[in-house]
Formats: C-alpha cells, structure tokens, sequence
C-alpha cells in the first residue's frame, strides 16, 4: 500500500487519481499490516456495543419468556405467559395510556410555542437575540432528576413560589404534586419547561436553512413580516416538521427521570408511565420480577417503534396531500 | 405562489410599508422586551432556588417570591459539601463523566475513522446495525446490562458503570466521526503516508487533530449525557452509597433530609453549577451538537 502511494506525485485536487478506486473518499485495498490496524480501531467500539447493546436487546427477549425473580435466583422458562398477563394487565395499559396522553399533549405545545419562538429569535437585527435564547436552554442542560426534586419545591402547597403567586392574586393553594388530580398536569408544564429549549434549538437549526436572499426579495417586493413568514418562511419549514415531530415523542418516550424525582409514579398510579412501571417492577419496592419486567419492556420497545413508524407514515402522507393540494 | 403574494400585498397596501420603516426597530425593542419578560419567568425557578440556597430554611418557608436573602447563609454549601457528601459525589460524578468522554472520544473517533476511510467485508452490516438501535428505549437495556455488569463483578463499581454509559448508545458520536472523516481529502492521508507515516501515526498526528470541531463537539454531548444520566447511576449504587453520583446523591438526600430545604437547595446548587457554567462557556458547542440531529 505505502509504494503504490508514494509513487503518487503530490496530486492536486483536480488532478485525476492516478491509482483507480472505486468511490471518492474511499481507500484502496490494505495490506495485512492496515487490516490488523481496522480491527484494532473497530475493536473496542464493537466488543462493548456487543455486550451493552446488542446482547441486550437479544437477552431481553429471552428474558421475556422467563420467571425469574432476581438476580442470582433460578430462572425457568414460561413461554408466552409474561406476555399474556400482559394483556389483562390494568396497570401496564393505564401506563401506556399515561405516556401516550403526555406525548400528545405535551408534543404540539413543544413543536408549536418553540417555533414560534423561534421565529421571533431568528431574526438577526433583535436586540439581545443572543441572551434571550441562552434563557430556554438553561433547563435542557440541567440535571433532569435534579430539577426533578427542585420542582418539589417550586411546587410545594405551603411555600413554594407558585403558590406564593396564586396567595398573591387571591387563589387557594393547591397540592400539586400531592393530588392525582394534578399531578400528571405538573409534571406535563415541567417536561415541557425543562426542554422546550430543545425543540427550540431544532427549529432555530431549521431556519438557518431558509435563504436570507429570498427574505430580502420578499421584503423589498414590499411583502408585509406576517405575509414573508406565512408565504416564504413556513413552507420551507415543512420538511422538518416531521423530523422535529419525531425527535420530540422519542424524547418524551424517555421521561423516567423526571417522574421519578418529582411523584415516583404517585399518588394513585396516576402518574405511572411505562418506563416507570417497568423499573418498579425490576427494582422497586417489591418482590423483582425481571422476567416480565424485560417483557414490559420488549412490548414498550416494539410500541415505540411502530409509533414513531406510524407517525413518520401519516406525516409524509399529510405532507404529500398538501403538496398535492398546491 | 410565494411570488404572487408579495406582489398582490404591494397593490393592496403600499401605504403600510413606507409608514413601517420608522417604527419597525421599536417593534424589535417591544419584541426583545416581550421575550426577556418570558425567559425571566423561564429562568425564574431556577433562581428562586439559587436564592433559597443562602436562606436558612425558615426564611425560604417565609419569604414566598422574594429572590433575595434577608440574612445571608453561605454556610448551607459547606454544610452540603462536607457534611452531606456532595464532594465525595462530586468527585464521582466527575471521574465517571471524564472516564466516559475520554472512552467515548477514543472508541467513536477509531472506529468513526475506519468505517469512513476503509473499505472492508462487514462495514455496511456494521453500520447498519449501529443505526438499527438508536431508537431503542433504555428500558428495554436495563435488566441485561445489570445482568451483565454483575456477571463480570462489576456492578457496583465505578468502572461498571463508565463502561455501561460509555459503551452502550453513542451511535450518534460514531457517525459525527464517519461523516468528519469520510469528507477529508484522500490527498492529506497520503501526504502523511509520503512523510513515511504509518497507519497510527496519520491516524493521531494528522486525522485526529484535524477533527477537533467534531470532538468538542461528542465531548460536549457526552458531558451532557453523563453528568445528567440518573437512570443508570441508580441502578448501580443501590448497595454502594459511596459510588453516587450528584443527580442520585440529590435523591438519596431528599430521602432522608425532606425538610431541609436550604440544604437541598445548595447541594442542587452545587450540582448544577459545573454543568451551568461549561454550557455558558461553551454554548456554541452544545447548541451545534443537538442541532445535528435535526440537520443529518
């Protein structure tokens, strides 16, 4: 390999490659030596996504059909029995029910009111601009299980700040973690809180692509803000809709820290989302059962990706229409 | 259609934009004002605890919205630190997250580097798998990979748990490293290879320093993942209270310190503070890394 490129005269960019390959960028066959080197680069990367990833997700699935309660105690194998008490099991739906209502709450007001901020902060001439965004990312950066236990705080009936506020304005106080009425309500504004600033960050990554030249033409055409925004602005953003779409439910699929650190899943289960109830079932209180722990797992794994595949369906399907539309 | 309504606005009312222009840079300082209205809200709990931290806890039951102390108590943070073992937390959380990143950078720039540059049987199964999980919920890990860890007499250790955080996931910062890595131009390499370089040489003295944006970038993710994974820290110091890390050393003393919230508020200060800091210092590099997403 080392002789076939020195003999490479110091080539230019635009001269043509003097030894033949078969895609830019790509590399020539390597001899033993390189081959060695490949898989002593490949290595660690493969043997850890081996035992953290791979065997995991073949294991669990094995571990689905078990009765075993702990690590160490004896395993036997049941079949399909985890799943079917799956089915008829209250708890795990009204926790797929729990999640599925935060991400349809929760993602629309996440997609919506950041790019609408986004908007207002994209505008190169805003004073500040810089500052104000700085502002909505502070809470993605913080400690999820962290701002999980301060909301604790900042919620609390007798002398947390809301309440203080609703005192101030003449309002009762209310318990809003203590009480299954609001809980699940709380710890809603609280995701959304916490990290609108990312969907905030992927919508300000998507207007960087709208062209300035044609919001320039737009405005000396004399086209009003709402009428570029509308007209020139929107329509660009629409291809992205879905990705950004798609990236927030995938992140609200992952919100056990939060729930954790602010109702544990309480009061009355009425904040028991799946991820929650599967590490209950794994660690919590009781008796471990990892065998239908890593079956509730197996089905939230498979819901997960037919969801975000169904979702990704209707959306390009709505988009294509629309298209058609026009 | 983007072209006629321009043109259809302009017939309609061209008195609008001449009388526009002066008040136009007013309406970006009400804007500005709007928006610093609402993140002060936004930032707003965030301060209340920072403040809560130099009340003692009498004050903060008392003092409702107020930001600032009556009586100042700096003496919380010592309490915290020593007593309520947030620096040996502390210390934790920083040798597990630097452990990882220094994995992470390593593992994801050899590996990013030969899938990019290399031809090789297996690379397309290779990377295909490694997309294949990225949507793959923690949940689903958790039982295997503490399973795992136990079977090779790592949980509850610390190093079980860098290699649980840095080894599993970060398909993301591989393939930082292979998109880097694929668009440098073949003639840098062989330029290297002129210089009577070898295969490890131009990987470390050429390749490597050329991707540093890319770098500080997984760096700065990697951070962000692990100094704020609770999930995985939990699970393995249930019976090594020792080996917490700060998000479960917060929780740990909550459990047992539920009415000290001056207390509370000063550990969470602590615990926040280095990660605050490092994306103010940074900002650049967190907002590109979770832009990526978006724009691959």
């Amino acid at each position: 390999m080392t002789e076939a490129l020195a003999s490479t005269p110091a080539p230019e960019r635009s001269a043509p490659p003097p030894v033949p390959r078969s895609r830019p960028g790509g590399r020539r066959p390597g001899g033993r030596r390189s081959t060695l080197w490949i898989a002593l680069f490949l290595a660690p990367t493969l043997i850890l996504f081996t035992l953290y990833t791979v065997w995991p997700s073949l294991s669990s699935l094995y571990y689905s059909m078990l009765e075993w309660r702990g690590l160490g105690q004896d395993r036997s194998f049941t079949g399909l029995a985890n799943f079917a008490r799956l089915l008829t099991d209250d708890l795990f739906w009204a926790s797929l029910g729990i999640t599925l209502l935060i991400i349809v709450v929760t993602v629309p007001i996440r997609v919506g009111a950041s790019l609408l901020l986004a908007i207002m902060l994209n505008d190169p001439r805003l004073p500040f601009a810089g500052l104000l965004r700085t502002a909505f990312f502070v809470p993605v950066v913080a400690t999820t299980a962290i701002v999980g236990i301060l909301m604790g705080f900042v919620l609390d009936p007798s002398s947390g700040p809301v309440n203080a506020l609703r005192e101030l304005v003449g309002l009762a106080p209310i318990d809003f973690l203590g009480s299954s009425d609001t809980a699940l309500g709380s710890v809603m504004a609280v995701h959304v809180w916490k990290w609108l600033g990312v969907t905030l960050i992927y919508w300000l990554a998507a207007l960087q692509t709208v062209p300035r030249e044609l919001l320039e033409a737009a405005e000396i055409d004399g086209a009003s803000s709402w009428q570029r925004l509308r007209h020139v602005t929107l329509p660009l953003l629409t291809p992205f809709t879905i990705i950004i779409t798609v990236l927030t439910v995938v992140e609200t699929m992952q919100i056990f820290d939060l729930v954790v650190t602010m109702t544990g899943g309480g009061p009355y289960f009425s904040t028991m989302v799946t991820e929650v109830y599967i590490y209950d079932t794994a660690f919590g209180e009781g008796r471990p059962d990892l065998g239908y722990a890593s079956a509730i797992g197996v089905a939230f794994g498979v819901i997960t990706v037919l969801l975000i595949a169904l979702l990704t369906g209707l959306m390009s399907l709505a988009r294509r229409r629309q298209e058609g539309h026009q | 259609m983007t072209a006629a309504a321009p043109a259809r606005a302009a017939g309609e009312r061209p008195a609008a934009v001449k009388s526009r222009r002066i008040p136009r840079r007013i309406l970006r300082w009400i804007q500005t004002i709007v928006l610093a209205a609402i993140g002060l809200i936004w930032l707003y709990p965030l301060l209340w605890v920072l403040s809560a931290s130099f009340k003692d806890s009498l004050e903060i039951f008392a003092s409702g919205l107020n930001l600032v102390p009556e009586t100042w108590h700096p003496e919380n943070y010592a309490v915290a630190w020593s007593e309520a073992g947030f620096s040996q937390y502390m210390l934790n959380s920083v040798v597990i997250t630097t452990a990882s990143i220094v994995l992470v950078v390593v593992r994801c720039a050899t590996a990013g580097y030969v899938l990019a540059r290399f031809h090789f049987r297996g690379r397309r199964v290779i990377v295909a798998v490694l997309v294949a999980t990225m949507f793959i919920p923690t949940g689903l890990f958790i039982v295997p990979v503490v399973e795992l860890s136990d079977l090779m007499g790592l949980l509850n250790t610390r190093t079980g748990l860098v290699l649980a955080m840095a080894g599993g996931g970060n398909v993301a910062a591989v393939l930082l490293y292979m998109g880097f890595f694929s668009r440098i131009p073949k003639e840098l390499e062989e330029a290297a290879v002129i210089d009577g370089a070898g295969f490890l040489r131009t990987f470390f003295r050429v390749m490597l320093p050329l991707s540093g944006p890319v770098t500080a970038t997984v760096v700065v993710l990697t951070f962000l993942g692990t100094w704020n994974n609770f999930f995985l820290p939990l699970v393995f110091t249930f019976s090594t209270p020792e080996n917490r890390t700060l998000a479960v050393g917060m929780l740990a003393f909550q459990g047992t310190n539920s009415t000290d919230w001056a207390g509370l508020a000063a550990a969470a200060s602590i615990s926040l503070i280095p990660i605050l800091v490092l994306f103010l210092l940074l900002q650049r590099h967190f907002v590109e890394g979770i832009a990526g997403a978006v724009k691959s």
